[in-house]
């Protein structure tokens, strides 16, 4: 070992096994729980720095209110269960406007990947209506449909339909075309082709779209709820701005960052890494 | 009738038609599959075509195992799948059981080169997928597929997904997948083109002990030499593009046969001078749509029918 290597020194070293050693631990990912330690440490400093901002009275606390006061209107927001019913309210309508949005997308976009002249002509105006930002569509939704409940599921379906159309249509073009092959080998057809072969098969671009979906749809909700509903946590938002209320607006806007968070990372992140590793998308890490 | 026939068969050991075929002359057995005068050409984009194969001509009787040997690109995955009804011939015709071909049918199952397991279901669901296609009930679907599983030794990896499974495996059970259907051919495109050396060794034994065991009717294409003598009763060789049958050779080796033993090697050098000017053709192609100025020249005389001289031009 040691002779070769004074005779070979520049290719005998790389060609050693023992070499790849340091790379090896350099690429080491550190442990989970430094992580989580190091994110902490992170925050509680960022909380830190507000509230020194806050004692030093730079700003007024209508301009600026301290965390403590925004963490007592938490409190205090959830023992009268003001802002619990904001959650509810809000997530109710959430989950009526995504679910459609759900059915309506995933059906949509497995029937525009699949015919190429709905792809060219129903596609194409996905894409440009797109583009559209959904809060544009209140004003349309209120003529529509007045200010009720129906408005708003309106605003959040149209808010987040168009993303997930385009990731399942996404997902279904992408499908290995020697896979549908053979399932028409398989005899599989018609309505089973799709149910059993080219749903599973865009399932991953279909979760990613999902999970896009929901945060669009969060966002459209929260704009409509702004504009023109009653209850919610938009509606909340619109009471601490008629009344003054920072610390009001910062709690409710720390529950809708901590629901976001929460959906996004404990459901979406988890399914979505369940079905890629299932799908042997996902390379195992060691 | 579909979730018996061939299960019956290989607990007997020795099938019927595997001791038959021994002492009754394959030509005393019906015909199963019929190519009549197969051409196919495809368009390109740029207008110009490709004749890929012209004028194909043969049979395939019952329980025979025929190899299609040919260099690539000569059009053997074409032809497989003009005969699976994948695509559709230019002209002539393909009859399988006295019937024309119109489209896919579970008749014929193909085994492609990849895997084209279904990534998201197990080994086992992978079989069973197909086996509702035939109107099995869930528990007979069961059955019949770890059946199938036994018979390519992977009853061990039914709930494994198929990426868990190595190449090799996954081959095994596309091939388990493909003989549960029971289909009346079962093409084979370059099934163990994509394996390393020990493993294709290893199924090309068990292909040759299954098919024993089940009497199928094989079509099996490839562009491996050893790999036609070892598996076939009969090799159709196939010339370069446009792709025309060259020659046949009946290949009456005992089985198993080994793809390194002498027989195998003789016989294979033997088809290897046939196909070797075909080889070349290819290779003499293959630098004329290289970057090599030079050679153009010198390949346009020899550059073989097919071609039109314009691409030399363009390149
Ligand atoms: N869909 C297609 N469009 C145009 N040309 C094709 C198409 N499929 C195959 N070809 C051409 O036909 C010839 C035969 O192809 P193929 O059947 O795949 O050969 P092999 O399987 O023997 O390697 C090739 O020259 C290939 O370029
Ligand atoms: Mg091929």
């Amino acid at each position: 070992m040691v002779p070769r290597k004074t005779t070979l020194p520049k290719k005998g070293l790389a060609l050693n096994p023992g070499g790849s050693g340091p790379a090896k631990a350099h690429t080491k990912k550190p442990t989970p729980w430094k992580n989580y330690l190091a994110k902490f440490g992170f925050y509680a400093g960022i909380v830190g720095i507000w509230e020194l901002v806050c004692l030093l009275h730079i700003w007024p606390p209508h301009i600026l209110p301290s965390p403590v006061s925004v963490a007592q209107t938490l409190y205090t927001g959830f023992e009268d269960k003001s802002l619990l019913i904001g959650i509810g309210v809000s997530m109710q309508r959430l989950v009526i406007g995504y679910s459609i949005s759900v059915v309506l997308g995933v059906t949509i976009g497995l029937f525009l990947g699949r015919i190429k002249y709905l792809e060219h002509s129903l596609g194409s105006a996905v894409l440009g209506i797109q583009t559209l930002p959904s809060i544009c569509w209140v004003p349309v939704a209120t003529l529509w449909f007045g200010s009720g409940q129906v408005a708003i599921a309106f605003v959040v379906v149209i808010g987040s339909l168009f993303v997930i159309i385009i990731s399942t249509q996404d997902g279904v073009k992408h499908i290995p075309p020697l896979l549908v092959k053979n399932a028409r080998l398989l005899g599989i057809e018609g309505w089973r082709l799709y149910w059993e072969v080219i749903l599973p098969g865009a399932l991953p671009a279909i979760v990613t779209g999902m999970k896009l979906g929901w945060s669009f749809a969060w966002r459209s909700l929260m704009g409509a709820e702004l504009l023109f509903a009653t209850l919610g946590l938009g509606h909340l938002l619109n009471q601490g701005r008629v009344a003054n209320d920072t610390s009001l607006l910062f709690a409710v806007m720390v529950v809708i960052v901590i629901i976001g968070l929460l959906v996004d990372h404990l459901i979406f992140a988890t399914v979505e890494r369940s079905i890629k590793r299932r799908w042997g998308l996902l390379v195992e890490e060691h | 009738m579909i979730d018996k026939s061939p299960l019956v068969e290989m607990d007997k050991g020795p099938s019927p038609v595997g001791v038959a075929r021994r002492v009754a002359p394959t030509l005393s057995r019906p015909i199963k599959l019929r190519l009549a005068g197969v051409s196919k050409a495809f368009r390109s984009a740029n207008g110009t075509t490709t004749l890929a194969l012209q004028d194909i001509n043969f049979e395939v009787r019952e329980g025979e195992f025929v190899c299609i040997l040919g260099p690539s690109g000569c059009g053997k995955t074409t032809l497989l799948n003009i005969i699976a009804g994948l695509d559709r011939a230019g002209c002539g015709d393909v009859l399988c059981n006295g019937r024309r071909v119109k489209g896919p049918g579970m008749d014929r199952i193909v085994m492609f080169q990849e895997s084209v397991l279904f990534p998201w279901l197990t080994a086992r669901k992978n079989i069973e997928i197909g086996l509702k296609s035939r109107g099995l009930s869930r528990e007979a679907r069961r059955v019949r597929a770890m059946d199938f599983l036994r018979l390519v030794h992977l009853t061990k990896f039914a709930d494994a997904h198929p990426h868990e499974l190595s190449g090799g495996m996954r081959q095994r059970v596309a091939l388990a997948r493909s003989l549960a259907m029971d289909p009346e051919i079962l093409l084979m495109d370059e099934p163990f083109t994509a394996l390393d050396a020990q493993t294709r060794w290893i199924l090309h034994y068990e292909l040759q002990n299954i098919w024993e065991k089940t009497g199928k009717t094989v079509v099996f294409v490839t562009h491996n030499i050893r790999e036609a003598v070892c598996l076939a009763d009969r090799v159709i060789v196939l010339s370069s593009r446009p792709g025309r049958i060259k020659r046949e050779y009946k290949i009456d080796l005992p089985r198993p046969r080994d793809d390194g033993s002498v027989e195998v090697a003789a016989l294979s050098r033997e088809i290897m001078e046939i196909l070797r000017d075909e080889i070349e053709k290819v290779m003499k192609e293959e630098l004329d749509e290289g970057s090599c100025k030079e050679c153009d020249v010198k390949c346009v005389g020899v550059t073989p029918d097919g071609r039109p001289s314009k691409t030399v031009g363009a390149g």
